[in-house]
């Protein structure tokens, strides 16, 4: 995806102005140790403002403790994660409840609640979150429904969706209060090409009508490098690459290109 | 030698740190109660879920406990001539001390697991995760009403497993074997006293915030997968289990 192309080359909507000031997310020398091994070594990313970044890497490689590390739901042992100039990783239980007003996200399932209908999974946050009344929040719903294309379905429950459809029903209840970032956990995994396909179109047309700045983990490499701006490569808890997704394909680093063309003979050698 | 000290001192510290979680866990959800909102349709439905749908069981449980009292109960008093105390014995054994045990190892058994299985479902599947990154506190949430719903519920089976149990024992010692009516009731009326009812009420509150506390617990820190979930739900059973019969023997020992 490129900001010098006035129209988004997937998606076909006009593209969003260059994104200016300060990066919205910024991980300063962040480093996380889980069961004894070090998942982040120093890690230092910025995640720019109204963008689309997408973070690769092998399975393992730290990136969706990276992720959870954006939104304060794990604590670095050591460094400093930015949220708009202020450290999440120091604020009380509080106030990082209310930086995570700021946040949407899609977990890897979808991590709909079970026992309730598609409808009310959507309205949820904004039923505990918000103070609008009843026909406000339907409204709201359902005009989030329709644009995941899931008008119909606002009675179902998750055990009677399909994968593609549980996370466009995670994608709207993310995106429902209207965040200023949405973090993806594998928003595609699992799904077949044309469901993943219309996921990603999904997103880049949404994220082109509200300018969200998204942040999203994806295995479907090299697809992911048309559907973002800004490509991050992490790997053995070091971001080893973290630029447009232009510059991020012409790597020169032989790990990158190995993810990119899925080599099995390269830096890395699992067997 | 080294090495077995070690190890020794690993387990030690380790079941140091979870009783200290344990205690951390339920400081947090006691903390949570005084503060808006209070879900009080969420405590309905957990109310609903660990009462009214245990309450079958606890009939059941209930009458056949009552009536094997009122055999054994018969059997022993008539050694000494004392059939008459039969209907004192099942009262006041059903009011002190079995009515709360009992009902509090079926609710374990039946609602215990549930919800140990519920909420660690929950969190393999990431929806505790999700209500973090919502803002929404998961503790305050989730765990809160269940703990409000076992203290509620709990004293409310006990109850309705002495009534139960008495007639049970009635049935078998009155209708069956033949002591007076009267006589059983009558007994039973001269020895309880609210005290025994007041020792019983809270031994089965306690026993209703050790359920609660330790399942939701377990399955609030679940391991991993479904396997995870299957261990935590049987050391949720194994430990709410033991505690009950453990704070019996304590309660018991400082009520009486």
């Amino acid at each position: 995806m490129s900001d010098q192309s006035p129209i988004c080359e997937p998606c076909g909507l006009e593209t969003l102005p260059a994104p200016d000031g300060e990066p919205i997310i910024r991980l300063v020398n962040v480093e996380k140790t889980l069961d004894g091994k070090m998942v982040l070594d120093g890690v230092n990313l910025d995640i720019p403002r109204r963008r689309i970044t997408a973070i690769i890497g092998l399975s393992g490689a730290g990136k969706s403790v990276m992720l959870k590390h954006m939104i304060g739901l794990i604590r670095p042992e050591r460094g400093q994660v930015l949220v708009d100039g202020v450290d999440i990783s120091r604020l009380s239980r509080g106030e990082l409840y209310k930086v995570r007003r700021r946040f949407g996200m899609l977990f890897q399932g979808g991590a709909l609640f079970d026992s309730l209908t598609v409808y009310e999974n959507v309205a949820f946050p904004l039923r505990e979150k918000t103070e609008l009344g009843e026909g406000e929040i339907r409204e709201r719903v359902l005009s989030r429904l329709a644009q995941v294309g899931l008008e119909g379905a606002q009675g179902k429950f998750p055990d009677e969706l399909s994968g593609g459809m549980v996370r466009r029903v995670a994608f709207a209840r993310a995106m429902v209060t209207d965040p200023e970032i949405i973090l993806f956990d594998e928003p595609t995994t699992g799904l077949d090409p044309i469901i993943r396909n219309s996921i990603l179109n999904l997103i880049c047309h949404t994220y082109h009508q509200h300018g969200f700045t998204m942040v999203m983990i994806s295995h479907d490499i090299p697809e992911i490098f048309l559907w973002s701006h800004y490509v991050v490569v992490l790997h053995d808890g070091k971001v080893v690459e973290a630029a447009p997704a232009a510059e991020v394909v012409h790597s020169v680093n032989p790990f990158v290109q190995q993810l990119i063309r899925g080599d099995i003979t390269g830096p890395v050698h699992l067997m | 030698m080294v090495s077995l000290a070690e190890s020794i001192g690993k387990r030690v510290l380790l079941t140091v740190r979870g009783m200290g979680r344990m205690m951390i866990f339920l400081y947090a959800t006691v903390a949570t109660l005084p503060f808006p909102p209070y879900r009080v349709r969420g405590i309905v439905k957990q109310v609903h879920f660990i009462g009214m749908k245990s309450v079958f069981v606890i009939v059941l449980t209930a009458a056949f406990t009552g009536m094997v009292l009122g055999l054994q109960g018969y059997y022993t008093l008539r050694k000494f001539g004392s059939e008459g105390l039969l209907g004192s014995a099942v009262a006041l054994s059903l009011i002190r001390e079995l009515g709360p045990v009992l009902s509090a190892l079926m609710v374990t058994g039946r609602a215990g697991s549930a919800l140990t299985a519920e909420i660690g479902i929950m969190r393999i599947g990431e929806q505790i995760d999700s209500l973090e990154s919502m803002g929404i506190d998961p503790v305050k949430f989730l765990i809160s009403p269940r703990l409000l719903g076992a203290v509620v519920s709990v004293p409310l089976l006990t109850a309705i497993f002495d009534v139960v149990g008495i007639l049970g024992g009635y049935v078998v010692g009155v209708k069956l074997l033949g002591v007076n009516a009267g006589v059983f009731f009558g007994q039973m009326e001269a020895s309880v006293e609210w005290n025994d009812v007041a020792n019983g009420l809270i031994k089965s509150l306690a026993f209703g915030v050790i359920i609660a506390w330790v399942c939701t617990f377990k399955g609030y820190f679940t391991g991993r997968g479904a396997e995870g979930v299957s261990q935590s739900t049987t050391s949720a059973v194994v430990l709410s289990s033991v505690l009950i019969l453990v704070g019996d023997y304590f309660l018991t020992s400082v009520l009486l």
